[in-house]
């Protein structure tokens, strides 16, 4: 174990917890958006709308959702303490999400292959989508408020129940309304029309609530733990604060604006965006050098010192290939989705 | 309802029913996604719209099946931390790394490319598309490469230590982790395993629609007549391969897990002077002994040790404690085996009948192949029950026993998960292979309609480059270079 040194130096765990954190990043931004989407379809009845609106991300989703994969699959490569923690204390909230993106998976295929019970498989997108994301917020809101352990014994220690707490389904919905936003302000850009009217109007309702989340979730973390509060609020580190809510207003308000613009399509979407990769910096702020808040550090909790640089090598070279095919993928789908194409 | 013991075995019960209903899918899709890139090559060489008709129509169940791979395989990289969060903590050191280069390399070339195989033909050109199909189908491979790895370090440790203080298995050797003893025996008959899989699908709905059309023969599609062939030529090549395959494979095991053998070939007691083979019996553990046995004498020493007279251990020499449930392994071998020779049956009556020329006119064959239809699925998991419970009581055979990997979980929970598993799987999976069956029991048809292009299907984005529009998509001729 390497001592914890004052004032961080970048060294391979600090590495390794930066590529989990970004894989994670990448999935909350891009499954963000497929699972918002399938939540807004609840609003959306018509069919032809629904087709639409599935077909925008129907060739990426499943791209999308293996950045799950790799962080839970690197979570257990790089810090398997912190997993074999992690996943028995957040135990309900983790198989709630696996089995609700069971439904939100199939129903991709499903809902094609048939007609008589496509509202069945229309409501599983629905009610998957609602529950994944309900899930994780509820998994993120557990991990941050702190998870009791018995470090001796390297084992979780708490109950079955004990993620359960006011805050934890607050963080529940407000991440279910974030990725609303998210799905809402994708179908700005990937839709024209009626559609793309109404999602204009969704996206700033939901961009408000969105915003007052995101304040909601700043003033209570800093009051769990106390190593939250000192480390937002010691020293000059308030400024810092300061400035990432200013910074998260300013993006907030280039969404309202762009969203009124008629031609302004692609603009909303990567405001949004932005607003999300700034909270999630602001959580890692909170976290850091934690991965299990309050007990256990990223340096307790890490793999050897030739395991992280076995996959480190793997990881330099294959990393930056797959986000170049996977932009590839998306330019090759790139543009509106027609609504005419092929359904007369 | 339930108490604290229960909870191993209730987790041990959810892992094998997650695992195994999670690789009925790769058994399908790795072979099938192989047999719809050579599909596409062939059509690109030779223009015979007849490979387009076969790609087409297996693409539409290849993402079907797809689909559900891809969500039951997100369970199982959950439920080791859920289920064996010791397991986790203390292999995670080894077998996390070649896990995260499963995600890296194989996974991610997977789904990324996959979009671009169903929906993309028209968008990026045949040359693109190819090498998107290409992509997909290596990807399944390389997924089975790295996961087989996993899988055999944990029958067949190798190039670690253990660290005194926390229990940790530490790498010291990633080579000798990754290409541990029985990695190439397992990885190559698994993935020969998953062809023959696909082969036996393949051909046994082939099957269906020549037998349907059997007074018929101008009714039956060419294309449904190529995929019986070739259907056939995989199971006349591949049986074989995959007798010898697991022949090696055996042995192998004989070397690193001799405890596993011996409840494979119900072994209770030794035998100094040549063992028996035995084709039935009734293992009874408690008496360590096999009821009923029907043998034929020291066959099982010539298969074992290619001697007549070589002494065999039995189970008489493992500790009580230390062996697996013998009936569990003995019954699912016997399966596998009986399976594979099955479908060496069916290859070699294939041969015979083609060479007779009446490969398309024997409805006695094609019954045969119909009834055959699932049984690479079954013999699949009879092989890995036989693997997984042959290795009990341990998770990593010899170091780490399986009531001490499970995580530290309330019975009632993993209870509740496990109903809500097998409830939602039965039901989800169900409808999925229902639509899965639909389209089979319907068959390829002349200018069969792409997943771009037909009326009940996903259509994508437009883009810059809108598609063609096909003005009458029924009786449209399938032209080349679309
Ligand atoms: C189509 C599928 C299929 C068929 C026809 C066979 N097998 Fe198999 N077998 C598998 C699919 C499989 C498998 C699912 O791929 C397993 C499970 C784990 C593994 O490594 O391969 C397996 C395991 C497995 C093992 C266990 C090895 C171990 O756990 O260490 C042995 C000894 C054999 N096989 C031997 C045979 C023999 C002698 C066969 C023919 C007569 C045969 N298999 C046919
Ligand atoms: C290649 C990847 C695989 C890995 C890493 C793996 C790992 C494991 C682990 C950790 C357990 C639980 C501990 C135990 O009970 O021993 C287990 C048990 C089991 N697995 Fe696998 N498994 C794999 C593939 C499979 C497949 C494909 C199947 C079936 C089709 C399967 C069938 C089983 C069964 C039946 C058990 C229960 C054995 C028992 O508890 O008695 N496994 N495996
Ligand atoms: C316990 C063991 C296993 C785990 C943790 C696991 C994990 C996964 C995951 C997470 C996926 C989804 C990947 C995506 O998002 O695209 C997946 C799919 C896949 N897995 Fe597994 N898997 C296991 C066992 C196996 C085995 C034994 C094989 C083959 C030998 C296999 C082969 C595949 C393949 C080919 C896919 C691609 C999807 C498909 O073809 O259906 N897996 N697996």
């Amino acid at each position: 174990m390497m001592p914890i040194a004052e004032g961080v130096s970048l060294d391979l765990t600090v590495i390794w917890a930066f590529i989990i954190a970004f894989a994670v990043l990448v999935y909350v931004v891009l499954d963000g958006f497929d699972l918002g989407l399938g939540m807004l379809f609840a609003v959306e009845p018509q069919g032809k709308d629904r087709d639409v609106m599935m077909n925008s991300v129907a060739p990426v989703w499943d791209g999308n959702e293996t950045w799950l994969v790799l962080g839970g699959g690197g979570l257990f490569a790089a810090f398997p303490l912190a997993y074999s923690l992690i996943l028995p204390a957040l135990y309900a909230p983790i198989i709630a999400m696996l089995l609700a993106l069971i439904f939100r998976g199939v129903a991709f295929e499903f809902r094609w292959r048939t007609t008589r019970w496509r509202r069945v498989w229309d409501i599983a997108f629905i009610g998957g989508s609602a529950m994944a994301s309900l899930a994780q917020g509820i998994a993120l809101g557990g991990l941050l408020q702190g998870i009791n352990i018995d470090k001796a014994a390297r084992s979780y220690a708490g109950g079955w129940w004990d993620w359960l707490t006011p805050f934890t389904l607050m963080v529940g919905v407000a991440v279910m309304v974030g990725y609303m936003l998210l799905g809402a302000t994708w179908l700005v850009m990937k839709t024209h029309g009626d559609l793309q009217a109404r999602m204009r109007h969704r996206a700033w309702i939901l961009g408000l609530a969105t915003v007052g989340f995101i304040g909601i979730v700043s003033l209570w973390t800093p009051f769990l733990q106390d190593g939250y509060y000192s480390r937002w609020f010691g020293g000059l580190n308030i400024l810092l604060a300061g400035a990432v809510a200013a910074a998260v207003l300013a993006l907030a308000f280039g969404m309202f604006r762009t969203l009124r613009v008629k031609h302004h399509d692609y603009w909303p979407f990567i405001f949004a965006l932005g607003m999300f990769i700034l909270a999630f910096a602001g959580l890692g702020f909170s976290m850091f050098p934690y991965i299990v808040p309050v007990e256990i550090t990223i340096w307790e909790a890490a793999a050897p010192e030739n395991s992280q640089i076995f996959m480190l090598v793997g990881a330099a070279v294959l990393v930056p290939i797959i986000l170049g095919y996977t932009a590839y993928a998306y330019w090759v789908f790139r543009g509106k989705v027609d609504p005419n194409e092929g359904y007369h | 309802m339930f108490d604290a013991a229960d909870a191993v075995l209730l987790a041990r019960i959810q892992f094998a029913f997650t695992v195994s209903f999670h690789f009925l899918f790769p058994a399908f899709t790795i072979g099938l996604a192989s047999f719809l890139a050579v599909l596409n090559g062939l059509w690109m060489w030779t223009k015979d719209g007849k490979y387009l008709d076969l790609f087409r129509y297996w693409v539409k169940i290849f993402a079907l099946a797809f689909a559900m791979g891809v969500v039951s395989g997100i369970v199982m990289s959950y439920q080791f931390g859920t289920n064996w969060s010791v397991f986790s903590d203390r292999a995670g050191p080894v077998i996390g790394a070649p896990m995260a280069y499963e995600v890296l390399s194989a996974f991610f070339l997977e789904a990324g490319f996959l979009g671009i195989m169903l929906f993309g033909r028209e968008r990026v050109g045949p040359v693109l598309h190819m090498i998107a199909c290409l992509a997909v189908a290596v990807g399944t491979a390389i997924s089975a490469f790295w996961i087989l790895s996993v899988n055999s370090w944990m029958h067949t440790p190798a190039g670690f230590e253990i660290d005194a203080e926390t229990g940790q298995f530490l790498p010291t050797n990633f080579w000798e982790v990754i290409f541990n003893p029985s990695f190439p025996y397992r990885l190559m008959h698994t993935v020969t395993a998953a062809y023959l899989t696909t082969a036996f699908i393949v051909g046994g709905v082939a099957a269906l629609h020549l037998l349907r059309h059997r007074n018929r023969r101008d009714k039956v599609s060419p294309a449904t007549r190529t995929m019986f062939s070739m259907a056939m030529w995989m199971a006349a090549i591949f049986a074989p391969v995959q007798i010898f395959l697991g022949d090696i494979h055996g042995l192998n095991t004989l070397e690193h897990q001799p405890a596993k053998v011996m409840a494979m070939e119900g072994h209770f007691e030794s035998h100094p002077e040549g063992a028996p083979l035995y084709l039935f019996g009734l293992p009874n553990q408690d008496e360590q002994r096999l009821d009923y046995a029907v043998g034929i004498p020291k066959l099982s020493s010539l298969i074992l040790k290619h001697d007549l007279n070589a002494p065999l251990d039995g189970l008489d020499t493992i500790p009580r404690e230390d062996q697996p449930p013998v009936a569990i392994v003995f019954w699912s071998f016997r399966v596998m085996v009986t399976i594979g020779f099955a479908m060496l049956g069916i290859g070699l009556w294939s041969l015979i009948a083609r060479w007779r020329g009446m490969l398309f006119d024997s409805p006695m064959l094609h019954r045969a192949a119909l009834v055959m239809a699932p049984s690479g699925l079954i013999a699949v998991l009879a092989g890995w029950i036989t693997t997984e419970v042959g290795r009990q009581p341990f998770t990593v055979y010899g170091h780490l026993r399986t009531v001490d990997s499970v995580a530290p979980l309330d019975a009632a929970a993993v209870g509740a998960s496990l109903i809500a598993f097998v409830v939602i799987y039965f039901a989800v999976f169900g409808a999925g292979t229902y639509y899965i069956m639909r389209l089979m029991n319907r068959g390829p048809v002349s200018a069969e309609p792409s997943l771009s292009d037909s009326f009940d299907s996903p259509i994508r984005t437009a883009g810059i480059t809108p598609a063609p529009q096909h003005p009458s998509r029924k009786s449209r001729p399938v032209q080349p270079g679309e």
